[in-house]
């Protein structure tokens, strides 16, 4: 079994995760002029991501100059500016970005790692059977249990309305990705469920992440 | 204690100085601290109560601001207009249904709860006498409403479903046979590309106008671009004398002019210099022959208490309207008369009954009046350097191929068809009985016909033939940048993994479109004449045609002379005969190359001229447009009139039976989207192209709304029914042919 206390603890001993920055081809590197060591760099902004994030470098092939920005907020904590004017080859390290976790990234990396997500099979709207979705209202905390085979969900798409069993682990729903009456696209998950032996621990590391991160 | 009246026109007092203030801006300053210290020194002594005859001081007071008033309206810049028709005082269209007709009742939604609240649509009504007898005259009134709950009017900025619903109501009252008058209180249309889209709708409204069989009667307060002329296509074209009508405001302007990047702003200075040279002003309109009167407001412009001003409004509304209707009726010498009569401004129309209803005859030829008004604006914008003889000859030709083409169309044409199916049932017999009697010899002839032997081993040991290979000589142009020894990045490369191109592929063999995704990156104008059409059939005409600067923009003749000599044409519209397979057509191609293909008076009179000549010839017409970015705002109110002047000709041209295709490559925007492009029934876009009304830029500036990335792109128009499909560049000529074709009808023309 997983052991998340141990998993939170070496994440905090690196809460941060290192983009390393390679070309994409062959090509002639000139860094960006305001890039050095230390600086702080911001990924793709904008509504839809559409503003491209911080330039680091410009790398030419056959007259074309292609930019290579940051695609994650973080700190450059290596730079490779020997490369500087140099002729490097497809994959040749640029730049490290270091990138520190935020508490939802957290939060995310130890329930996937804990969670069985339960997946939509088809873009529909999802509702859980009547006597699940009584107890899911009875309690704040997670006590719903789910075990293979048994009737969960309410497919439903336009005038058609299918059920739905549950397949994988026995445990307790402790999370739900869905709301009444919205679509959830076919793969995105719907509940996720952990082992009842697992569950205070995921409460207590989840409370202790939500105290502790900054 | 202060007399309630008196106490009220000092509150009246203070909202005039408020509006001196407002309008002018920090300018005549001096005038307005004169008139405030008056009114303070008035209000302090009534206070006081030293003030022994109130009415008396009061009525000296107001005569002071009146004159005041007066010597500044002589004062009075293009700006000044501008802020007069912004101003919160000034009349609205709720004003005018109170004071100018009898009745009224909304039917086009009431305050908030309406589809779109800044587009006020009522029916009301006029009483007008006759000796004793009365009568009540119907009109179908339209227009937009800035105030009266400016918090959901959206500063008269209509959506594009206000415009459906004005178009709805327009054929609503040609279906009942009453007059139209609109109010035109806009400073632009709502940018957005939602059903019905904001440039198709408008389209849509101006090619509905072009052809109502109602009289309508503009009137413009605020004129701005786009907006105005969704309701302004009209038999008589009011305007007030402090309105203004433009192409675009002036801070629009100035940010163009003054290259403002998003976010910032453009000088005071600029946006004065700009609205002064826009010539925006009711005076300018009037000469350019765009507006057919000036409503003359009291100084300073009107407001709600200018009741004196409503009266005249009124005046001038019925009279356009009663002189639409004479105007229409076929005894010249009646006609004349009687439009002297109402042309007086001494004529009492109160007491001078004229019914508003029409015959058919009468629909016919007012329709027809109001497309030949507009046809025949702006020809002094233009530089028409044609030969001597190609005018005469462009003049008198109608007189010698109207006759022909009537005989040959509308007489031969017709029997012809009739011919052809008794010689096809007569040529059928024969061939029939041919047969029958070369029968016996054919089987004689068959017994010594000598077969010659297949090469099979040829076709086992060849796979294909390489003389049909037409990779390198697919094109018959290729653009420049084909011989620039260069890799270039698609930009869905992030999306899709595309690999760098070579530059000399990718602009030579693969036509500019990318081999992993599909993108077109924009070519050269060229690109489509020489390579879609067939060799040698293009026959360019009116390429005399220059575009100038009608206006004297400031430093915009070099710009125009510039794009003249990179472009190796006059204009940005290049007009020709041309022919696919012998299928034989007449093409307006809007160049983005010139000037952002941006459209003048020139461009408009091509365009036009394309049209009629595509309807004397029945051959079908295109609109290709490589590119436009609206209509050329240094020639002001020149270039915003082509937008329902070419509308006109479009419909002309379509009425007659044309076919009438557009086809959209790399941006088009704006204006011509909103008029005589938007307008055709069959639109097609070249993929990787972009459509819209206004850019993302301008979205953003007018309503605060982000739009996500592709928001324009023709898969999205076409998603929206704006358009009707999407081609490959490579499939122009096929997919052009196979459209003329399946649209056209056998005889490519649809009638």
């Amino acid at each position: 079994m997983l052991n998340i206390t141990a998993l939170l603890e070496s994440i905090r001993e690196s809460p941060y995760r290192d983009n390393v920055v390679v070309a994409p081809h062959t090509g002639r590197l000139t860094f960006a002029s305001d890039i050095s060591l230390g600086q702080s760099v911001t990924g793709p902004t904008g509504l839809w991501k559409e503003k491209a994030g911080t330039l680091l470098a410009i790398l030419e092939r056959e007259r074309n100059p292609k930019p290579i920005t940051a695609l994650e907020k973080g700190e450059i904590c290596a730079l490779h500016s020997e490369l500087e004017g140099q002729f490097v080859q497809a994959g040749t390290a640029i730049a490290t970005i270091r990138h520190m976790l935020t508490r939802e990234e957290v939060e995310h990396i130890i329930l996937q790692q804990t969670l069985h997500l339960f997946a939509a099979p088809e873009r529909a709207k999802y509702y859980f059977i009547p006597e699940v979705d009584k107890k899911m209202h009875a309690s704040d905390e997670p006590s719903v249990k789910v075990h293979p085979g048994m009737e969960l969900f309410i497919m439903s798409r336009m005038k058609r309305e299918v059920h739905l069993n549950y397949t994988g682990p026995a445990g307790i729903i402790y999370a739900v990705y869905f709301k009444h009456n919205e679509n959830i696209d076919a793969g995105a998950p719907l509940v996720g469920i952990c082992t009842s032996e697992q569950l205070p621990e995921i409460q207590e590391v989840i409370a202790r992440i939500k105290t502790e991160w900054k | 204690m202060i007399d309630n009246n008196i106490e009220k026109r000092i509150q009246a007092l203070h909202e005039r100085l408020i509006y001196l203030k407002d309008i002018f801006a920090g300018k005549h300053e001096d005038s307005a601290s004169l008139l405030e210290e008056r009114l303070e020194s008035f209000q302090q002594r009534m206070n006081a109560a030293f003030v022994f005859d109130p009415y008396t001081d009061m009525a000296a007071l107001e005569d002071l601001f009146s004159y005041v008033e007066r010597r500044l309206d002589n004062t009075i810049t293009p700006m000044d207009r501008v802020r007069i028709v912004r101003h919160p005082q000034r009349i609205c269209l709720r004003d005018i249904l109170e004071n100018v007709y009898d009745n009224y009742t909304e039917v086009g939604g009431q305050d908030e709860y309406s589809l779109d609240p800044s587009m006020l649509i009522a029916r009301a009504v006029i009483t007008r006498h006759r000796g004793k007898k009365t009568y009540q005259q119907s009109v179908m009134v339209i227009g937009q409403e800035k105030g009266h709950g400016a918090e959901y009017r959206n500063g008269g900025s209509v959506k594009p479903w206000g415009n459906a619903k004005a178009m709805h109501y327009m054929l609503v009252a040609e279906t009942e046979g009453i007059p139209i008058h609109t109010y035109v209180f806009t400073p632009g249309s709502y940018p957005i590309e939602d059903y019905p889209g904001a440039a198709q709708q408008i389209a849509r409204n101006l090619y509905g106008m072009a052809g109502l069989r109602v009289p309508v009667i503009a009137v413009f307060s605020e004129g701005g671009s786009g907006g105005a002329e969704a309701i302004s296509l009209a038999d008589r074209r009011l305007m007030l004398s402090h309105g203004y009508y433009s192409v675009i405001s002036p801070e629009g302007a100035a940010a163009i002019e003054g290259h403002i990047r998003p976010g910032q702003r453009a000088t005071t200075k600029l946006i004065e210099h700009c609205a002064s040279n826009l010539h925006i002003t009711a005076q300018d309109n009037l000469e350019f022959g765009y507006i057919d009167r000036v409503i003359q407001e009291p100084p300073l412009g009107a407001r709600p208490w200018h009741f004196e001003f409503f009266r005249l409004l009124r005046q001038e509304v019925i009279r356009a309207t009663d002189e639409v209707i004479i105007s229409t009726r076929s005894l010249p010498l009646l006609r004349g008369l009687a439009l002297k009569r109402h042309g007086s401004p001494k004529a009492d129309l109160e007491n001078l009954y004229i019914r508003w209803a029409l015959s058919g005859h009468s629909k016919k030829r007012l329709v027809d009046l109001r497309q030949k008004k507009f046809l025949g604006l702006s020809t002094s914008a233009i530089s028409d350097n044609r030969p001597w003889h190609t005018k005469m000859w462009a003049a008198c030709v109608d007189y010698v191929t109207q006759p022909w083409n009537s005989f040959k169309y509308d007489f031969y044409r017709k029997h012809q068809r009739k011919i052809k199916v008794i010689m096809e049932e007569v040529d059928n017999e024969w061939e029939s009985l041919k047969n029958k009697l070369w029968a016996p010899l054919g089987k004689v002839l068959q017994k010594f016909e000598v077969k010659k032997p297949e090469n099979y081993g040829e076709q086992l040991t060849t796979l294909s033939t390489w003389n049909h290979d037409t990779r390198i000589k697919r094109w018959k142009y290729l653009s420049p940048r084909y011989k620039i020894d260069q890799a270039v990045t698609c930009p869905n490369s992030a999306e899709y993994g595309c690999m760098d191109l070579w530059g000399p592929d990718l602009f030579g063999e693969f036509a500019g479109v990318c081999s992993y995704c599909g993108y077109h990156f924009p070519m050269e104008p060229e690109w489509v004449v020489q390579n879609v059409f067939d060799d040698g059939s293009v026959r360019e005409f009116n390429a005399e045609i220059e575009a100038r600067n009608p206006l004297n923009f400031p430093n915009f003749s070099e710009r125009i002379a510039k794009a003249q000599e990179k472009n190796g044409t006059r204009s940005g519209c290049k007009t020709f005969e041309a022919r696919i397979d012998d299928i034989r057509l007449v093409v307006a191609m809007l160049m983005g190359t010139f000037r952002g293909g941006s459209v003048g008076a020139a461009e408009g009179y091509k365009f036009m001229e394309a049209a009629n000549f595509a309807l004397k010839k029945r051959f079908p017409f295109l609109a290709y447009v490589h590119g436009t970015a609206g209509m050329r705002i240094q020639e002001g109110t020149h270039a915003l009139i082509q937008m329902p002047r070419c509308t006109v000709a479009v419909r002309r041209y379509i009425e007659a039976g044309g076919l009438y295709v557009v086809l959209y490559d790399t941006n088009s925007f704006a204006g011509p989207v909103a008029s005589f492009l938007g307008c055709s029934p069959y639109q097609f876009a070249v993929r990787s192209s972009n459509i819209g009304f206004a850019g993302p830029g301008v979205i953003k500036e007018t309503t605060g709304i982000d739009i996500p990335p592709k928001y324009h792109r023709s898969t999205q128009a076409l998603s929206r029914g704006h358009i009707q499909g999407i081609w490959d560049r490579r499939q122009i000529r096929t997919n052009l042919k196979q459209a003329l074709r399946t649209i056209g009808g056998r005889n490519l023309y649809y009638r």
